[in-house]
């Protein structure tokens, strides 16, 4: 008795997080396995595996799955993950001035709602836009890029929203390396690259694989951005897992088949949440 | 060999590495700053195109016209009302469940609590189509504080976890000191902790309302009378409403849109020390 009076508090948080979230993920479940459209709910019938069968043979399903690690590997691990790394770095080292504009500036963008900063870097794109405008300066040849090379433009939009935050968590985690250490790689002449690889990175490795996995599932979610920018086009050459998920479901009203694409994303996207926390488990 | 030049001194090589790394920090600041100067360039241009260029004649006029009811009132009214309602209900849950977690020792608060941060990782974008289905059922498709309700479950893992972090910086013997004067211990929670950690409560409603401002997908699937659209969605139906784009009218809207959770943020991360301890954080 007395230990349910005391656990109470943990009521209100839990049912809101089941009803609005352990519900719609169990839901999730249930009509991946169904044939649910959007039009007439009671024609609904379980369908088993169609849904996933039907998947692995749509070639527009392993688009999306290809372009989705492309998008996550370009924007996530090697944009923002590396980009925020020397950036962190760097800030160490630079002068006051420039410390405060770059940082400003790049927290900006992250700040920045996720539909504002999409329309910026649609103007910044576009075949009208400033980045033609920048090359035609150059002399250099200028391209529509959102329809010659959309997925490398959402990528780059994504590299310049996002990495404010693993630019802040390495900050956190190169502040975290004792001075001493610092100094003695100095004096054995440790420089460079190779001070990097071999004392830099070794000691904030833990930072390493959070901020990846934290920035692999921010990705994997991204809507809005791309939405914002291309709409997955020119055809489906930038539609990313949500997006066709998206379209499945309410363009096509394919709900059962859009949501079993979605419980796919649901389990990677959970896996990826499993291995964070292993990561974090002495913290917890 | 022994020529002045090649002698290496600690100093120049200081400054050296100073001026280089300012010189890569400010290329990037610059490319990262372009599409942040076409929002600011273009609200200010009332021929605003898609590329950067200084307005010939800089006007208010694009701020003024955007200043209606039908475009920024009512959206702005609509984000406050769903995004403040919800960041309320979030803090009071997060609040109330971080006490047991952070106080009492039992068998299930770690599974409880591992739970919890699994949850926070999940990408929320995937269960979107099923709750868009559960929402239809339940009769909560298109209403203002079922929007709210399901934004408030999405943050809260997120915000418990913070919640419970900075409760354990409280410690326990002002509590004791309460009790024993015959306080409760719904009292000693709220007279004592809460106000103890008010910034820690500050960080965490800030932090929660940001993300729910700045939230397009959610509201863009659940919300679908125009007139309750907040401004994240709102944003869209405007963008191609008059057939030619306004770029200029565009830009003073997402200046006016983005401008609250860029003077929150600016709050928090003085209160939390320029900002970097915000990225610890979140890496846990």
């Amino acid at each position: 008795m007395r230990h349910l009076v005391r656990w109470s508090p943990l009521a209100p948080a839990t049912a809101l997080l089941l009803l609005f979230l352990a519900g719609p993920v169990g839901y999730c479940a249930y009509l991946a396995f169904t044939d649910t459209q959007l039009t007439g709910q009671e024609s609904a019938s379980f369908v088993g595996l169609a849904n996933f069968r039907h998947a692995v043979g749509d070639p527009e399903f392993r688009n999306a799955v290809l372009l989705t690690v492309v998008f996550t590997l370009i924007s996530a691990v090697l944009g923002q993950n590396t980009l925020g790394l020397a950036l962190a770095g760097l800030l160490r080292r630079a002068s006051r001035p420039v410390r405060a504009v770059t940082g400003t500036v790049v927290i900006t963008a992250w700040v920045l709602p996720e539909i504002v900063a999409g329309f910026l870097l649609y103007t910044f794109f576009e075949r009208r836009g400033t980045l033609n405008a920048l090359l035609a300066w150059l002399h250099l040849p200028a391209q529509d890029w959102l329809f010659t090379l959309p997925i490398l433009a959402v990528s780059f939009a994504n590299v310049w929203r996002g990495t404010a935050f693993s630019m802040l968590v390495y900050s956190a985690a190169l502040d975290g390396i004792p001075q001493e250490v610092a100094e003695s790689a100095e004096m054995d002449g440790a420089r460079g690259l190779r001070r990097l690889w071999h004392i830099t990175l070794p000691m904030i490795r833990r930072s390493v694989g959070t901020n990846l996995m934290l920035n692999t599932l921010q990705t994997l979610s991204v809507f809005g951005l791309i939405w914002a920018l291309t709409r997955g086009g020119p055809g489906n050459r930038s539609q990313t897992l949500p997006v066709f998920m998206y379209d499945q479901a309410f363009v096509k009203s394919l709900i059962g088949y859009g949501t079993a694409v979605a419980l796919l994303l649901l389990v990677v996207g959970a896996l990826f949440s499993a291995v964070y926390l292993r990561l974090l488990r002495e913290e917890v | 060999m022994r020529a002045g030049r090649r002698r290496w001194s600690p100093v120049r090589a200081a400054v050296r590495r100073r001026l280089a790394a300012d010189a890569a920090l400010l290329v990037v600041a610059v490319a990262f700053a372009v599409p942040l100067a076409w929002l600011v360039l273009a609200s200010l241009d009332e021929r605003a195109t898609l590329r950067v260029h200084l307005p010939t004649s800089p006007t208010l006029h694009n701020f003024s016209a955007v200043l209606t009811d039908e475009i920024t009132f009512t959206p702005m009214l609509n984000s406050l009302l769903i995004c403040g309602g919800a960041t309320l209900l979030t803090v009071a849950c997060a609040a109330l469940a971080a006490y047991p977690l952070s106080r009492f020792r039992s068998r299930f608060a770690r599974p409880y609590l591992l739970t919890v941060v699994f949850s926070a990782c999940l990408p929320v974008t995937a269960v979107m189509v099923p709750v868009y289905a559960l929402f239809v059922r339940v009769n909560l498709i298109d209403t203002r504080y079922g929007t709210a309700l399901f934004l408030a479950a999405a943050q809260l893992p997120f915000a418990i976890w913070l919640m419970k972090n900075f409760m354990d910086g409280v410690p326990t013997v002002l509590e004791e000191a309460a009790w024993t004067d015959g306080a409760s211990r719904p009292q000693g929670l709220l007279r004592i902790v809460l106000p103890l950690m008010a910034p820690g409560v500050g960080v965490v409603a800030v932090y929660t309302f940001i993300m729910m401002w700045g939230n397009f997908f959610v509201p863009f699937m659940l919300l679908l009378s125009p007139e309750q659209l907040p401004a994240s969605v709102s944003i869209f139906t405007f963008f191609g409403n008059y057939g030619a784009i306004a770029f200029g009218e565009l830009a003073a809207f997402s200046i006016l849109y983005s401008t609250p959770v860029l003077l929150l943020y600016i709050l928090i991360s003085r209160r939390l020390g320029g900002g970097f301890a915000l990225g610890g954080a979140v890496k846990g």
